[in-house]
């Protein structure tokens, strides 16, 4: 057995709340930029949410994007320093609401990024309110009957958006359990590959659990993804070197 | 044998990093982690680990959201 140190890259203990799963992809993010000898070369693209909270806490270079645009942000840092790392760290909210534009059109050009977002289904720095994600159902402060899908749409699940366009890496892991939590390493650690041997777009979505605004106790919250959102978001490998691996 | 293969890996603990989430005590697949009386400077309550029946196994450093286990050498 190895020694499993904390990286050094989390040059400050984290903001999130008790229980949030941004805790978890920030040290998978950095055990994997550490394992590829990235750290120096890594740059991140942060737009609005509580995946900002790590622009204090992350040792990597970062730069701050209008809100829901880190993905244009970090098209342009990558095509003036090519050899760099970049990298986008968003939530759902930020992502697939306010830069749902940004998000995709990065997808359709097939810019050579890694997006990672992280999904809780909920608007979660600025109180749970309900985003594209929420589930049918799903109780937010701004569906307190739960969300109506005749009324709000189904929920947006941005891989089967993707899928069929000419993207370089696909993936969609949670950190429900250890087991899936290796795996989100594995799927971040391939799109990272993905990116830096030109590979084309790749883009990791990650199931988190937001105990705070959900209003559930963390083993409930956990329960929850494994019952019922994984039902609406199955994980796995969708897209790997360019070739859909699920068709 | 060397020294170096006398030391021994151990779950070491960061307690003032705890916020108490108790995501390890859920995951821990010996038992071994168990809620304590006290709390840490943030006021969340530690918890506690049995050495005796910790495999070190280092799920609990692969769950926690805020990096309070390590599994490291101590001689």
């Amino acid at each position: 057995m190895a020694q499993k140190l904390i990286p050094e890259l989390l040059v400050e203990d984290n903001k999130f709340c008790p229980g949030c799963g941004h805790g978890i992809v920030n040290r998978v993010l950095a055990e994997v930029l550490e394992e590829l000898g990235l750290a120096d070369k890594a740059v991140g693209s942060l737009a609005v949410g509580c995946g900002c909270l790590m622009m204090d806490t992350f040792g990597t270079d970062w730069v701050q994007a209008p809100h829901g645009r880190a993905a244009a942000v970090a098209v342009g840092v990558k095509r003036v320093r090519p050899e760099c790392c970049v990298f986008t760290y968003q939530g759902d909210g930020d992502s697939l609401a306010i830069g749902f534009s940004e998000t995709m059109y990065a997808a359709i050009r097939n810019e050579n990024i890694t997006a990672i977002i992280v999904n809780n289904g909920i608007f979660g720095m600025t109180g749970g309110q309900m985003a594209p994600t929420s589930l049918p159902g799903q109780r937010t402060t701004t569906s307190p009957k739960g969300r109506d899908a005749a009324l709000t749409g189904q929920p947006l699940n941005i891989i089967n958006q993707m899928k069929n366009l000419p993207v370089g890496y696909l993936a969609r892991g949670s950190v429900d359990t250890a087991k899936e939590i290796n795996k989100v390493k594995k799927y971040i650690r391939t799109g990272i590959e993905t990116q830096m041997k030109g590979g084309g777009y790749s883009m990791i979505e990650i199931l988190s659990p937001c105990p705070t605004n959900w209003k559930m106790t963390l083993q409930n919250s956990l329960d929850h993804i494994r019952s019922t959102v994984r039902a609406t978001y199955p994980l796995g490998e969708f897209v790997k070197d360019g070739e859909r691996t699920d068709a | 044998m060397t020294k170096a293969s006398k030391k021994r890996l151990h779950m070491v603990q960061h307690h003032e990093r705890c916020k108490g989430c108790g995501f390890c005590i859920l995951e821990c697949p010996k038992e071994a982690l168990s809620v304590s009386d006290d709390v840490n400077r943030k006021g969340y309550p530690l918890v506690k680990l049995d050495e005796e029946k910790c495999i070190v196994c280092a799920i609990c450093h692969t769950v926690c959201p805020d990096y309070v286990f390590e599994r490291r050498e101590v001689a």
